[in-house]
Order: structure tokens, then sequence, then C-alpha cells
């Protein structure tokens, strides 16, 4: 393809093409502070392409495609080329990654130990990760998990943080603003603004972290804690999940030792300082 | 019309893991998981090797577990015994 | 074949299928392209399994070792699924025959390992199929989509009922009764595949050997448009390769089956695309040329390095041309126009 750049986030190493200069531009720069290794083949191919040879130019629209597809993903307008190569990328490890089981969760971690958080979007799981991340706790991801069946560790996949609507103004308060993205306003998703990790969550990237606590984060209503049986978290993580089936025993092995060894809780939250202040609470206890 | 009988999976096919109240059943044949609630597991536990149809089953499992005030045991358990088949987990015999 | 100028990514992979070119030989981002073509074939598993033992830069041997895992659980559902039908099917006497990756799979064949297996398609002769719909719906499955026309288009002009998928496991089944449709100008012998096919221990059948490879060839040129064609020209040049082994009078079984199902040129041009492109080895008589094979072996071959169908024009003419060989013109006409005013 005319344009294209290479990434390693966590375990996988990206390989993106685009029809334009200016996705793949924004790429770069958000993850200009990732480690680089241009002789390592890809792992996962995203495809950033007009329909028709004349949309380059006429009004653009950028279709995701890739190793996997998804058949009526819609384009997005050239103006939101970063949003289409976030979704490409997700999609392709969504699908096509196998090596580990993949949990739709954010994660920080602190001493070696991770904290994580699985919820619908909307959950706040994101935002709580990335406010996490900017106090003293390694952020891991903010959109996906890894346990590796053999060990049953997290592992981190930091790629740029996806910050929606109002997480957009909490967190760029507390930021430089040379680690936030163009502001990419009124997507399908709403506004978004993406978010480079701090430098010492990219440099542990591929430090494994012992599962310690589980949340399912519910955004809205009073501050709650309800207590998780192994049961509904299983369950839960399967629906989390977009490889457990296809990880076949070696999943369900990975599975079932993650909720038996990880206490889980539902939370509901009304804010994020109250969302914050229950996770350190639950830490607090789970840590004993 | 008699109850129709039943089989068991071969052994070493189905993995048991209680996780609570429900317990998880990874089927190795399906690379299926299945989550069920007892009287499930003590249902798959009881079949045996042979085939087993819900009058045999309803003796097995009275001898090891208090079924008395159960009212109509044979029928509870056939329709267990079929939602089971439908899983895959038993198979008519 | 040949030619000048570096070696395409497509063309590198149909090599290191065919043993010509050495795993270790490649320099590490020839891989991407490598990797992206057999992605878009649905052959990285089949690629992870054929260079098992290779040279291979750590992280491609990670990610093929990754593909086998993932391949034996699929190939396991795919079985599952194939005893489904067998549990609904044969309380009622209702014999069937597994069809493509599933009887590949069932039979333990060299080409089963790592391929990808779709819907589970099993041949049912015409007489019972009825009957075999009733049981397949009160096993659990159910239609796909209601679509009066396309059901219509089914039973009236297809080889197999509409698909079911299962509602509990969510995986489709194509009952067909015969290997290509009723329309098609080709009409092969349904009752010979179905009682000369082979039972096996297990319990399943499979079609005969001879069958087989012809109903590879036919799925790979007179039913399709040569979508997937790599994967099933390997199938091809894997099974007729290891049926010669075991039975030195295959070729000429295979040239009589053919013959008795309309399938000559199709087996004969198969063997040799085989041949041209995995190394298959023939037997005299069939080793000769034909001019218009090189069409065929550029549009198997038109893949870039990400992966994307180059040749679009060529890719056109194939699939009008797939829809010529099921259909008489009339209809082809009724069906493309009706598939174009569906179009939102």
């Amino acid at each position: 393809m005319r344009h294209s750049t290479r990434i390693a986030v966590g375990p996988v190493q990206f390989r993106i093409g685009s029809d334009w200069a200016a996705p793949i531009a924004a790429l770069d720069r958000l993850y200009a502070g990732y480690p680089q290794d241009e002789a390592r083949p890809a792992d996962a191919t995203v495809r950033l392409f007009a329909a028709r040879p004349w949309r380059r130019w006429l009004r653009p629209s950028v279709h995701i495609g890739g190793d996997f597809v998804v058949p009526d993903a819609l384009p997005l307008p050239l103006s939101m080329g970063l949003l289409a190569a976030e979704m490409g990328m997700n999609l392709q490890v969504a699908l096509g990654w196998r090596r580990h089981m993949l949990l739709h969760a954010s994660a920080v971690a602190k001493d070696g130990r991770a904290l994580i958080m699985s919820g619908e979007s909307g959950s706040g799981k994101s935002t709580l990760a990335a406010l996490l991340g900017e106090g003293d706790w390694r952020l891991m991801g903010d959109e996906f998990t890894l346990i590796d069946p053999a060990s049953g560790d997290a592992l981190a996949f930091p790629r740029a943080v996806s910050l929606k609507n109002e997480a957009i103004a909490a967190v760029a308060a507390r930021v430089d603003v040379a680690r936030l993205g163009p502001l990419l306003a009124g997507t399908p998703k709403g506004d978004i603004r993406h978010l480079i990790p701090r430098a010492d969550a990219i440099a542990a990237m591929h430090e494994p972290a012992r599962p310690a606590l589980l949340l399912f984060p519910r955004f809205g209503g009073e501050a709650s804690i309800e207590p998780m049986g192994e049961g509904e978290a299983f369950v839960r993580l399967t629906e989390a999940s977009t490889n457990y089936v296809a990880l076949g025993e070696a999943g369900f092995a990975a599975l079932t030792r993650l909720v038996r060894e990880t206490p889980a809780f539902g939370i509901s939250y009304p804010d994020g300082a109250a969302g914050i202040a229950l996770v350190e609470q639950l830490w607090a206890d789970a840590a004993r | 019309m008699p109850d129709p009988a039943y089989r068991a999976a071969p052994p070493g096919a189905l993995r048991f893991e209680p996780l609570g109240e429900v317990t998880a059943i990874f089927d190795r044949r399906s690379v299926q998981t299945h989550l069920v609630v007892s009287p499930m597991p003590e249902i798959l536990e009881a079949m045996g090797a042979g085939d087993c149809d819900a009058a045999t089953l309803a003796a097995r499992l009275a001898a090891r577990f208090d079924l008395d005030g159960v009212a109509d045991v044979g029928a509870i358990l056939n329709e267990r015994l079929g939602e089971l088949a439908a899983m895959g987990l038993v198979e008519r015999a | 074949m040949g030619g000048r100028g570096p070696v395409s990514s497509a063309q590198t992979f149909v090599d290191l299928l065919a043993g010509r070119r050495d795993a270790a030989t490649l320099a590490p981002r020839d891989w991407d392209g490598v990797i992206g073509v057999a992605r878009s074939e649905t052959m990285l598993a089949t690629l992870a399994h054929r260079l098992k033992d290779s040279a291979l830069p750590p992280t491609v041997a990670a990610l093929f070792a990754d593909q086998r895992a993932a391949a034996a659980v699929a190939r396991q559902q795919a079985l599952w699924e194939a005893e489904m039908a067998r549990r609904a099917l044969a309380p009622l006497g209702i014999e069937f025959v597994l069809l493509k990756g599933a009887a590949y799979a069932a039979a333990d064949m060299a080409c089963a390992a790592g391929r990808q297996i779709g819907d589970l398609d099993i041949l049912v002769s015409e007489p019972d199929i009825r009957r075999a719909e009733n049981a397949l719906l009160k096993a659990g499955w159910e239609w796909v989509k209601a679509d009066p026309y396309d059901d219509f288009y089914y039973r009236e002009h297809m080889h197999e009922l509409p698909p079911l998928i299962h509602k509990a496991r969510d995986r489709m089944i194509d009952v067909h009764h015969t290997i290509l449709p009723r329309t098609h100008r080709i009409t092969p012998d349904a009752l010979a595949l179905m009682s000369d096919a082979v039972k096996r221990p297990d319990g399943f059948a499979v079609l005969n050997p001879a069958d087989m490879a012809c109903h590879c060839a036919a799925h790979l040129l007179a039913d399709g448009d040569l979508q997937g064609g790599l994967r099933n020209l390997w199938d091809f040049h894997l099974m007729t390769r290891d049926f010669a082994a075991a039975d030195a009078g295959f070729w000429g079984k295979l040239d009589a089956r053919a013959e008795l199902h309309g399938l000559r040129a199709a087996v004969r041009r198969a063997a040799r695309l085989a041949r041209d492109l995995y190394g298959s080895v023939l037997p005299s008589g069939w080793d000769g040329q034909d001019g218009s094979d090189v069409w065929y072996r550029r549009r198997l071959l038109a893949r870039d390095d990400w992966g994307r169908v180059t040749r679009l024009l060529l890719e056109q003419a194939f699939y009008i041309r797939s829809h010529w060989l099921r259909m008489p013109p009339a209809m082809l006409a009724k069906h493309l126009w009706t598939k174009w005013r569906k179009k939102p």
C-alpha cells in the first residue's frame, strides 16, 4: 500500500497500510515511544483503503480491512482515520489472536499484581484505568487484557488509550498535552481523543502481572460493592472474551483458574473520584 | 412407551470444575463448555458405563441422595436426560 | 510461471507449500506478504503445518504454533458437528456421506492438517432429503434466512437445502443431494456417489477416493469462481498423491469416475494446475498442456503483499463464468437482477 507503518503493542506486531498519508502520520506520532523492530514480521495486518481509487480524494472515506474483515462495517471520513486505524487494530486482535485468552477488559498493575476491569463500553473501565495509570499504577491496557493460559498471568496490551466524551476533559486536565492525540469530534462513538500511556507503562509492557482483583464496573448510581461468585464471573468473562471458544480446553483451564484464584466484585459509582476510591478500597483488601 | 435409555460420555471426555454454586463442564469431544447446576453433575456421575434409563438412574440416585418427598422423580430425570442429550453430554442409546 | 522481477508473495507462498523454496531463505520481512496471502486464502494453519520443522524467525514460529493449536480446536468442533448430525439422522436410518473439510478430517487425510473447515457439508440421497430436513429441524437446527426468493432459488436450482444453523451451537449445515447444482450443465451421478461411498470404522461415510477427487475438482473448477482455489487445489494435490501411493490403479479409476460424472475436463485441469503450482506428479497421458490454464494460474495467484485480490477484472470474469456454469443464461439474468434489486 502507499503508506504504511509498524507498531508493536504488547505481544502483537502490527502492520498498518493506508491509501492516505494522514492516518499513518497520526499513528506514528502516537506510537513514537513504543519499541520498534523493523525486521520483525507482522502478526496482524490492518488496511485502511478507499473503496474506489477516486475516493482517495473525492469525499475520501476510509474502509477498514485486514486479515479479518467485518462485512458490514461502515467507512469513516478521512478526518477520523486515526479511529479507523484503532478499530482495525482492535478487530485484528479480537478475531485473530490465539496465543492468550483475550479479555475485553482494562487493567492496571501494582507490585507485579494486576487489577482487571471488565465491562461494556460506557462502564468507565477505560477511564478508570487511565486515571489510575496517571497515579501510582502501571497502565496495562484500556481495551484488552491478555491471560497467558500456561501461567495464568495477565499480560499488557497498552495501546494508546481511547478517551471518550467527558473522560477527555477529566484526563486532559492531568497530563502534558504532548501525550494527547488530536480531538476527533463527532465520531460514531462520540468525541474521541487518544492518550499516549506513560513511558514507564510502555517500557514495562512485556512484564506479566499476577491477577489479584477482578472488577465489573458500572458507571452511574450510588457507590456500591457487590461480591460476585465464581460462576457469574466465569460467565461474564466468557462473554467478554473474543477467543475463549477458539482456545479450547486451554481457555477453559485458564478461565476457571482465573475466577477461582481472583476475588471478583461488581461495583457501581457515580463519578470518577468515587470509582477510584472504591477501587483503592477493594485493592487494599485484595492485596493484603 | 418405555422411557428412552441413554449412554454417558466415554471416560475422560468430560472435565468437571465446580465454581461455587455452578459446575463448569468441558466436553473434550465438542470443545464446548456447559454450565450446569444440581442435579446435572450428579446425574452424569451416576450414569455409569452402560445404557441407563430414568428408572435405573432414580434407583442409583436414591441410594446416595434423599429423594423421598420428590414427586415423580422419573419424569424429572427423563426431562433432565433429554436436556443433557440436547447438549450432547449424553447420547440416546 | 517464473517471469522476471521479484517473486510475488503468492508465488512464494505456493513455493513454500510445494517444497520448492526453503523457508530459511526468506528475509524476515518476506513473511509479511506470505502470511498475508496465507491468511486471505484461509491457509495460514496449513502453512504452519507444512513448515512445522522448518527454520523460522521466532515470532513466525510462535504465530504458526498458535495457528496449529487453533486449527486442532476447530477440527474437533467440525467433527462434533458431524457427530451431532449422525445423532440426529442415524436413529431414522438416514444414511449420509461427509463432504469436503469434515470428510478429510474424519478420514484423517494429509490435507486436513490445519485445513479450515467451514460449514458441515453432507450428502443425502434425494429421496431422504425431506426426512433429513425434518430430523435436523427437530434436533435444533433452524433456517438461516426466511427470504422467500432465496429459499425458492435453493430448492429449485441448487444442489442443497437452504442452509440450516444450529440454534445452540451456531454452526451451519449444508445438506446436499448431489455435488453440483441441478441447473449446471454437468450432472454428476449422485446415486453412484452415495452407493459407492466408503464407510469408516468410526461410522462416518466418506466418498470413495476417485469420487472425492472428482468432487474436489468440481468444487474447484465447475462449481465456484475459484474463490479459495489455492486451498481446494492443495486438497486435490495431497489427496491424489496419497490415493495413488496407496493404489497403483488410482489414476485410471479417477479417469473412469470423472467420465461417469461428466467431470473429466475439470479433473484433468485440476491435475494440471496442481502439477503447475504444487508439483503433483501425474501419470503419462495426464501430463499435457492446455493454453487456457495460464488464466487459471493467474487467477489463483492474484494476491498482493497485503493479501488483496489483484486483477479485479479477472476475478469478475470468473464470477460471471461461475454463474454461467451453474445456470442457463436466461435464469442467470433473472438471478443477477433479483440479487441486484435486493440491494438497498
